[in-house]
């Protein structure tokens, strides 16, 4: 599949067949080859539990893993396929690359790990970027040589991005940098992070940033793994002292940090296309807490059997089913037309509290064992749930808390007024 | 869950008409105009009705060789969504269930009967409830016996008859033989004494009780067997998904008087609309509005191109119709003393609300079919 991969600059012609629309037939002897490339490659279980997300990956065997198989995924010309080809992507329609996502998601194989750089990064220096940005960074973000990290929340600002202290103070041809960065994932496997400091203290909060894609093996840049409430490490704290980093590392001008930053979200929310593609997360559903009740005993008999369990189940299906339409209306205008930005503004919130609640009443599904926890070996599937409910606050929280959702919700969306 | 379609089409031609009907319903149907006819015998305008066939709307889902607009049931939700979030009560939907119960099982004599004088104008109603309460259209105890080979006579009574008192033509459930049957009943034809008026929570609706005991009809008014069945089936997921329709317009409608108020009310020297707690619980509200709809335009979208929609109507309802009690309650709740009184907007959408929720089955009872369909128990 890798020569499939252009590596030749595209002539004009070239990009006339990257806008040409493939047909369904090319679809989908594609989607076979690769469901039968993913069943073939997908690795062997590693005998341990595999993180949910990036934001989840706890030590060196967990990454090299996921690491291992993004490069695969890479190689055989699955991932970037959307992306120019000069740069090592595909230069391919990007109906291939979502038949790649959708079963990656069904085969449920493990997620591709470099996802700040494939989902937010990346697309940005695609969209923004320098020339030389893009022949430097792009091909080691696709072949997860080159990992990123993200440094936008500080400990003090909770979900207020611009209230954004670290300082980056430009003397000669570089800038020093001092502050310091939390729930910074992957921050010690990182190579580059992209860094929204303020260069202007006078500048009242938004107009005196910027944004940098800062080197992190530079010196006087220290990552401190945190603890999370599962016991596991998976983010770290970022620790900036008279950290010094070339001028050129400033993407854009001095002062358009916020702007960009607020591009960079679009590209995670997926609001504008462009991200690299592959899965990002661990694929579970509602569908595995069916299996659960299937597999757990009430009285003798499958929990599944239970009327007020199965209740219970018909309305998380009910509501995961519900978003998954609203998805489906998204790309109806007539039917969004009153509040368009209402489906958009309110996925993240209505998305993290449903998993959170599902992750919640799949514990109690396993009856007497629920409390087991990861380690023990009577634990249902390893504790794999018990875990995805404790992590489920990294969505809840992480990005804007659900509460700062509903405020956006309420005061953007419906127009309620400000505290 | 994988595996449920999530297939949404809507057509150019339908963008038009919920365009149109929205300004229609905003124009004709302002909280006065619902308040004036609260009161009224016939709980609407008669004008307003034959502007409303003018348009078409009445034979919209009646094929063309009937003199209707040939299109579906998509359409009809189409315009119901905007009726229910203005609280425009017509025979509207009375008439639209009469329509689809005669579609799926009348034969080509009735429908060439019924369905012209529809699409002129005409009004319909369904009347499947009885006094049980149950929801089960298949659990039936009016009864119709077989006189001789040209009449039955029929017996018991059904309840819950929206816009009997309008209504010309009535599609009624009965059992014969042990067999579900419906009767094609023109009310010209039965005495005044036969309706009587019920008090209902939804004081924009009207609804009879029809009275059958010693009636006699024509056997060629009867719809029985197989098409007896797919009829109530027809009435069902019309039911439900117009019901849906009317529920997610009414979330709408009850979140638009919760935040006017929000934004107007102030207590302790700020808009109430700035409390998190009164904020927060609109964007629940918001949420179950959006996902409602994307419930509604699914189920229509499966009924449009004939496809299995069971599942996808009872969701429907399920989502609509918990999400609308949830809105007009707490509306009511968030305009404090003035909610409390009739004077206040929030009642009539809490009250509406009460009557769909209860409407062609509630949440509960959508939620065990459901899972008799969705959660196979292991081998």
């Amino acid at each position: 599949m890798s020569a499939t991969i252009p590596q030749d600059i595209k002539t004009p012609s070239q990009m006339q067949t990257q806008n040409q629309t493939p047909t369904a037939a090319e679809l989908e002897t594609f989607r076979q080859e690769v469901r039968l490339w993913m069943t073939v490659n997908r690795p062997a279980d590693p005998g341990f539990l595999l993180p949910e997300s990036f934001m989840e990956v706890g030590n060196d065997a967990q990454f090299e893993f996921l690491r291992q198989w993004q490069r695969k995924v890479y190689e055989a010309g699955y991932l970037g396929m959307s992306w120019p080809a000069p740069y090592g992507g595909g230069g391919k329609p990007q109906a291939y690359q979502d038949i790649v996502n959708a079963e990656m998601t069904n085969l449920k194989t493990p997620f591709v790990p470099n996802t700040i750089g494939l989902n937010w990064a990346g697309p940005l220096i695609l969209a923004i970027g320098t020339e030389a940005e893009k022949q430097r960074y792009i091909r080691g973000i696709l072949s997860a040589d080159d990992i990123w990290c993200q440094g936008f929340s500080e400990p003090d600002q909770g979900s207020d991005l611009a209230n954004t202290q670290t300082r980056a103070l430009r003397e000669g041809d570089h800038y020093l940098i001092n502050g310091s960065k939390i729930w910074t994932s992957l921050g010690t496997y990182a190579k580059y992070m992209i860094l929204l400091a303020r260069t202007n203290p006078k500048e009242p909060r938004y107009a005196g940033l910027s944004y940098f894609l800062v080197p992190m093996h530079t010196p006087g840049i220290d990552t401190q793994p945190i603890k999370k409430l599962t016991g596991e490490f998976g983010f770290t704290q970022t620790f900036f002292r008279d950290a010094k980093i070339p001028a050129s590392c400033l993407m854009g001008k001095e002062g358009e940090g916020w702007k960009i930053a607020m591009l960079t979200l679009t590209f995670e929310r997926a609001v504008t296309g462009g991200q690299a593609g592959g899965i990002a997360r661990m694929s579970q559903s509602v569908d595995d807490i069916v299996s659960l009740a299937k597999n757990s005993r009430r009285d003798g008999r499958p929990a599944l059997e239970d009327p007020m369990i199965r209740d219970q189940m018909i309305r998380f299906i009910i509501e995961d089913q519900g978003d998954r339409l609203c998805q489906s209306r998204s790309e109806i205008p007539a039917l969004c037309a009153e509040r368009p930005s209402a489906l958009g503004l309110s996925a993240k919130l209505r998305r993290s509290e449903h998993l959170r609640r599902l992750y919640q009443f799949s514990l109690s599904l396993q009856g007497a064992n629920a409390p087991r926890w990861m380690g023990d070996s009577e634990a249902v599937e390893g504790g794999k749930w018990q875990r995805a409910y404790l992590n489920s606050f990294s969505s809840t929280i992480g990005g804007g808390t659900s509460q700062i959702q509903a405020n956006i919700v309420g005061e953007r969306v419906l127009g309620l007024p400000k505290d | 869950m994988n595996g449920l379609s999530t297939l949404m089409t809507f057509s150019d031609e339908q963008a038009m008409l919920l365009e149109v009907a929205s300004q229609f319903c905003r124009d004709k149907s302002p909280m006065s105009a619902v308040r004036a006819q609260l009161a009224s015998e016939a709980g609407f305008n008669q004008a307003l009705w034959h502007e409303m066939v003018s348009l078409g709307w009445s034979g919209i889902a009646v094929p063309e060789q009937f003199g209707g607009s040939g299109l579906s049931l998509a359409e009809v939700a189409t315009i119901a969504e905007p009726m229910g979030r203005h609280l425009m009560a017509t025979p509207f939907v009375s008439t639209q269930l009469f329509i689809q119960g005669i579609l799926a099982g009348g034969s080509e004599a009735q429908k060439v009967a019924v369905l012209g004088k529809i699409c002129d104008g005409a009004m319909g109603s369904v009347a499947v409830f009885e006094r049980d309460g149950d929801w089960n259209h298949f659990e039936i105890d009016a009864r119709a016996l077989m006189t001789n080979g040209q009449t039955v006579s029929l017996s018991g009574a059904k309840t819950l008859v929206c816009d009997a008192g309008v209504a010309e033509f009535l599609l009624v459930s009965v059992c014969l033989a042990e067999e579900p049957a419906l009767v094609i009943l023109p009310t010209a034809e039965i005495s005044g004494a036969r309706r009587s008026r019920e008090v209902i929570i939804d004081e924009t609706r009207r609804s009879y009780r029809i009275d059958l005991d010693g009636l006699i009809v024509p056997v060629s008014s009867l719809i029985t067997g197989r098409n007896a069945a797919d009829a109530l089936n027809a009435i069902r997921d019309a039911g439900l998904l117009l019901t849906s329709a009317e529920a997610a317009g009414g979330i709408a409608g009850a979140l638009d008087v919760i935040v006017g108020y929000l934004n107007l009310r102030t207590t302790f020297g700020r808009k109430i609309g700035s409390y998190q707690s009164l904020k927060h619980t609109s964007a629940e509200i918001l949420i179950g509005l959006e996902r409602s709809r994307s419930h509604l335009y699914h189920a229509a979208s499966l009924l449009a191109i004939g496809h299995d929609a069971e599942i996808a109507l009872r969701m429907a309802k399920v989502e609509s119709s918990d999400s609308f009690a949830f809105a007009g309650d707490r509306g009511v709740q968030f305009h404090g003393g003035f909610g409390f009184t009739y004077e206040c907007d929030a009642q009539l959408y809490l009250r509406r609300a009460l009557w769909l929720q209860y409407s062609f089955g509630d949440a509960t009872h959508h939620r065990r079919r459901l899972a008799d369909r969705l959660l196979t128990n292991p081998g």
